[in-house]
């Protein structure tokens, strides 16, 4: 399995990561290498097997439907890089 | 009702999904408040906001809420379901995904039955839900002026949602309003969603495509979005429809895309193409578990569940010997079957004339206010009042007419405002007696000519007796007593 | 025992800092120390230590304790700084959260403060725990106190060059593929990663969700035993949490381990492992024999393919948490954005390192339409695979014992050129991650003045039984008593 240049850019664009040119190549490599390692896993003795999303045999526990939280806009927002009004700016959006 | 004809040798293809917002207190995985028209992000607690390090947990309230779509649907409820991640980047996506239900959805499976046709030509129609699955709503992006940025309000980020997904069983625009408004009346008589549109609290996307007729595989489609009322529904899948068919019999091809519906245009445009749609890499939500529901609980939820529309109507049916149309239309929504049983729980009631209020008077006032049921100025217990007057024989059905206008316009009570404006009706026999002698004076030569045979001038007599009475005699007692006093009795 | 302080006294700064937990807050209920005076010596060996370490992002103030009869009341320690505290800056090792003061508490730190724990600082860690080495931090390399030359391992680097220098009692961490048990092994100090669940999650900020587990990294199973009973438990906010009793740990340190089976992993034992690193592991298992132990070889193949597995899943489940990471809420935002997409793509470019993107592309490419069941589907068949390894493996045996790395610590800038390389320092760590067991990783030894470290594995919720163990080896070496020269220096000033 071999990244191509192509796919690397789309998966970039899909993760919203640019790569700078000079960094491309060697990128490229790496991922090669990590992803050649993903050829042990067409091992025949994982057909069968069920897939595993948790390392625990547990099931989802529910909460009662009760408002816990109080307003905390104020600390909650201190943290925002561009904001006004209880509002958090982003560059315009155009839909 | 639309008098829209699809054009001839062409059949259109029509599927929905639904957004409808639970109505739970607290959000979906977070303890903070889903009350609409906080100040902005006073609502987005740390989970909202997607701050790092931040867990969900799953709220019982809207496993329940769905679980109860799903039983009243007759669908199946999934003993396991389980929650996916659905990956983009959008600035009212606080996470950069969305938790949703992809692979194992809560509720498989279902159907509802619509009226189609109108009189005699009326039937019924099943439609197929293929799915109805919890997902968080997203948060709302403002576009006023923060010079030339927009704002984002993540109060709505984390609102429990359930996405119900329809199989392509509609083929004509007024089939797809008359699903949407069945799913909309059903999800209100559970009580899990406030239905109202314009708040988006209950949103439509409609999956459009068109064939020509005889064809049995399906053509390209699109999806309709932003449609927020039922008429805009019905416009926006007409204006699809024409828009594919001209692009077919022009020789065009219609592309696989997303639609928005611009009210003030009446058209749609294109928002994406199917290529510019973004690969969401759904994998399993690692932060939740499976959700498992045992049989106990599905069966405590079942128990919940209300009269649902089409038991109410049959009811209606079968003990108020009311038509299907009628008991269709005061169905239809919660809100207005409440109004109907709450005007009908006065002891001596008359079901058939309630429904005729409800359904004429009641119906042209909220049409010409404008307003929904709920905020009928004239209350059921109100109408209740007014309807036992009629009854009783103190009100004509033309006087109860003037009184019903003047609790809308006024308010006060039945009885006040036939006191105050003299609108007793005259049903003393004595009384009317004395006016029927005085006509009958009176026209000597109209008597004669209805005693020679003239059956027709008995109308003219009552004409003369109620204008004498101010409009205000009983009719049925002048009635009895003209043909008393002129058969010669 | 070592005792290398000339004037020793039971309150002297050396006999101090080598004390146990227990020890320590014996001296501050007898009055012989105060928590503020304990707090003053370990803050005077950050401030003379820590400057040719780095083993600290951010200092904090000590407070007074929250509560004084609390099993850690006065006891300082540092934070691994991936754990949220309330009024802190919590970085996470990243550009990114450079400048990130947290608004609420961790769970975790909840529970330590209100055992009466006093936070000192937050350390050093590979960039959102991404990394074996600790070169990954944005906040700069660390030494590992034995050997400057060498990396502390990671990710938890921080947290382990700080508990082997003696510049807190203990300190968290967090375990994703040996995050707790590599750092600990390669600075010779002990580290306990818990069973998967046993430690809220919450307001720990996420790597791989359904493989990070917090921990703790101290001197000795003892101290471990401790601090764990405070941090482990139900959490309702964290939906993963097991809701499970806590048992005491401490109370079953001091078993017998007569007639335990350990379970040796034969085929850990290859060409891969450093001939040096196998005989002193070897050389700790005879010790565990002769405490009475028996041993039994079992079968756990296949750590090839959990590290393919691993490296598919992790940065998989990365992908997702790391996109919060925008720009818009909080973190670094890039200058002067001239659109959304630009937004994005810069303030996640120029905020994130090179390991971090690098497994943020790996996993989004994993998720991606058409690879979804070649890579990530299989992969998670492949976790089922090891995981019933285990299974079948602790049908014969009560605990596994073996290597924590195939070599000692290794020096810098050695691997960094080759994450594939890198990754390989993890194969006998992650297979634990992928079942989600317990492990702790202790210090048995030494190859050419670098620590090597005994790895434990036991049963799914069985950190009783490790700590137990780990005990009882600790009883009869003094391998974890031993002291970092450069720590000692500062002891005897």
């Amino acid at each position: 399995m071999s990244l191509t240049n192509d796919q690397l850019q789309s998966v970039a664009h899909l993760a919203r990561i640019a790569i700078e040119s000079e960094w491309r190549d060697a990128l490229r490599a790496d991922l090669n290498s990590i992803l050649d390692q993903a050829s042990l896993l067409d091992d025949p003795r994982l057909d069968e097997l069920e897939p595993m999303a948790h390392p625990l045999d547990q099931t989802q526990r529910l909460r009662a439907d009760e408002v816990t939280e109080t307003d905390q806009r104020e600390e909650l927002m201190a943290a925002a890089p561009a904001s006004e009004r209880g509002l958090f700016l982003v560059p315009k959006v155009i839909e | 009702m639309s008098d829209y004809v699809i054009p001839s040798g062409w059949e259109a293809v029509i599927g929905l999904e639904i957004h409808a917002q639970l109505a739970t207190r607290s959000k979906i995985f977070s303890g903070a408040s889903t009350a609409f028209g906080a100040e902005p992000n006073a609502q987005a607690c740390a989970v909202d906001l997607g701050l790092p390090g931040v867990l969900p947990v799953l709220n019982e309230g809207a496993v329940r809420m769905a679980s109860l779509f799903g039983l009243a649907i007759d669908a199946e409820i999934s003993r396991v379901s389980s929650f996916d991640r659905k990956n983009y980047f959008y600035p009212d996506l606080p996470k950069g995904y969305q938790t949703t239900q992809l692979a194992r959805p809560i509720v498989v499976g279902g159907e509802v039955t619509i009226p189609t046709g109108e009189g005699k030509k009326a039937t019924e129609h099943t439609i197929r839900v293929t799915r109805a699955h919890l997902e968080e709503d997203a948060g709302k992006s403002l576009h006023e002026d923060f010079h030339g940025m927009t704002g984002i309000d993540l109060n709505r980020a984390g609102t429990p949602l359930i996405e119900i997904v329809s199989e392509p069983d509609m083929r004509t625009p007024e089939q797809a309003v008359a699903y949407a408004r069945k799913i909309h009346a059903i999800v209100q008589y559970l009580g899990i969603c406030d239905g109202n549109m314009q708040e988006g609290s209950f949103r439509v996307d409609a999956n459009v495509s068109v064939r020509p007729t005889g064809d049995e595989t399906l053509g390209t489609r699109t999806e309709i979005k932003n449609v927020n009322s039922f008429r805009f529904l019905q416009r926006a899948i007409e204006f699809e429809i024409e828009r594919q068919v001209d692009l077919l019999e022009t020789g065009g091809e219609v592309v696989q895309a997303t639609r928005l519906y611009d009210p003030d245009r009446d058209e749609t445009r294109l928002m994406r193409t199917k290529e510019e749609a973004d690969d969401y890499r759904y994998f399993p939500c690692p932060d939740l578990l499976p959700v498992v529901l045992s049989e106990a609980t599905i069966d405590s939820w079942r128990a919940e569940l209300p009269e649902l529309p089409d038991a109410k109507a049959e009811r209606y049916q079968s003990e108020y010997g009311l038509s299907a149309y009628d008991a269709g239309v005061l169905t239809s929504s919660r809100a207005t079957a409440e109004y109907f049983e709450a005007v009908i729980a006065r002891d001596g009631a008359d079901p058939k004339l309630a429904a005729n209020w409800v359904m004429g008077e009641v119906a042209a006032l909220l049409n010409r206010l404008e307003l929904e049921v709920g905020d009928c100025p004239v209350s059921a217990e109100k109408l209740a009042d007014l309807l036992e007057r009629i009854n009783d024989g103190t009100l004509s059905n033309k006087l109860g007419r003037e009184v019903f206008e003047a609790l809308a316009e006024e308010g006060g009570s039945v009885d006040a405002i036939i006191e105050a404006r003299g609108l007793k009706q005259i049903s003393d026999t004595g009384a009317i007696e004395a006016m029927v002698d005085e006509v009958i004076d009176a026209n000597p030569e109209q008597v004669e000519a209805y005693r020679g045979g003239k059956d027709k001038l008995f109308g003219f007599f009552v004409g003369q007796v109620m204008k004498a009475a101010k409009g205000k005699a009983n009719p049925k007692a002048v009635n009895d007593v003209l043909k008393r006093r002129l058969d010669g009795e | 025992m070592s005792n290398n302080s000339q004037h020793s006294s039971a309150t002297g700064e050396s006999a101090i800092v080598n004390a146990s937990i227990v020890e320590l807050r014996r001296l501050i209920d007898a009055g012989e120390v105060s928590p503020a005076e304990l707090a003053a010596i370990f803050v005077g060996r950050i401030e003379a230590l820590d400057p040719g370490l780095n083993s600290l992002i951010s200092r904090v103030e000590p407070a007074a304790p929250t509560s004084s009869g609390g099993s850690l009341s006065g006891i300082p320690y540092v934070h691994k700084d991936i754990f949220c505290a309330k009024g802190t800056r919590t970085t996470c090792g990243s550009r990114m959260l450079a400048d990130w003061v947290s608004p609420y508490d961790s769970t975790v730190h909840e529970r330590l403060t209100g055992s009466g724990g006093v936070l000192l600082g937050k350390a050093n860690m590979d960039e959102f725990a991404m990394g074996s080495s600790n070169e990954n931090s944005h906040f700069g390399a660390v030494a590992n106190p034995w050997d400057e030359k060498a990396v502390p391992g990671g990710s938890s680097g921080g947290s382990a060059a700080a508990v082997a220098a003696r510049l807190a009692p203990f300190a968290t961490g967090t375990d994703t593929g040996g995050s707790i048990r590599q750092p600990a092994a390669y600075c010779g100090v002990t580290g306990i990663k818990p069973t998967y669940g046993r430690v809220s999650r919450y307001g720990m900020i996420a790597y791989a969700s359904s493989f990070d587990q917090g921990g703790v990294i101290a001197k000795s199973a003892e101290d471990c035993a401790v601090v764990l009973g405070e941090m482990a438990g139900f959490d309702e906010r964290d939906s993963t949490s097991a809701d499970r009793e806590v048992p005491d740990y401490a109370a079953t340190l001091n078993d017998s381990i007569a007639g335990l089976r350990v379970g040796i992993p034969t085929q850990w034992f290859s060409d891969a492992l450093d001939p040096s690193v196998g005989d002193a592991v070897t050389a700790a298992i005879d010790e565990l024999r002769a405490a009475g132990a028996e041993t039994v070889e079992i079968d756990l193949p296949d750590a090839d393919i959990a590290l393919a597995a691993y490296y598919l899943l992790a940065p998989a489940e990365a992908s997702s948490n790391l996109s919060r990471f925008d720009g818009v809420r909080f973190g670094y935002r890039c200058e002067e954005p001239k659109d959304l997409q630009d937004l994005y793509e810069r303030s996640r470019s120029e905020g994130f390192g090179a390991e971090v993107k690098r497994r943020i592309l790996v996993g989004t490419y994993a998720l991606s339409a058409g690879y979804y069941d070649a890579f990530y589907r299989r992969a998670q068949k492949a976790r089922r695979l090891v995981t019933d390894h285990f299974h079948r493996a602790f049908e014969r045996c009560d605990v596994i014992a073996g290597p924590v790395t195939p070599t000692p610590a290794f020096d810098r800038g050695a691997h960094s050129d080759d994450p594939a390389k890198m990754y390989l320092e993890d194969i006998f760590t992650i297979p634990v991650n992928l079942a989600g067991l317990p492990g702790m990783s202790v210090p048995a030894g030494f190859v050419d003045g670098r620590p090597v470290g005994l790895q434990l594995i036991g049963r799914h919720f069985d950190e009783a039984r490790l700590l137990n163990v780990a005990h009882q080896y600790q009883q009869r070496v003094d391998w974890h008593t031993r002291m970092p020269p450069v720590a000692a220096d500062s002891s005897n000033h």
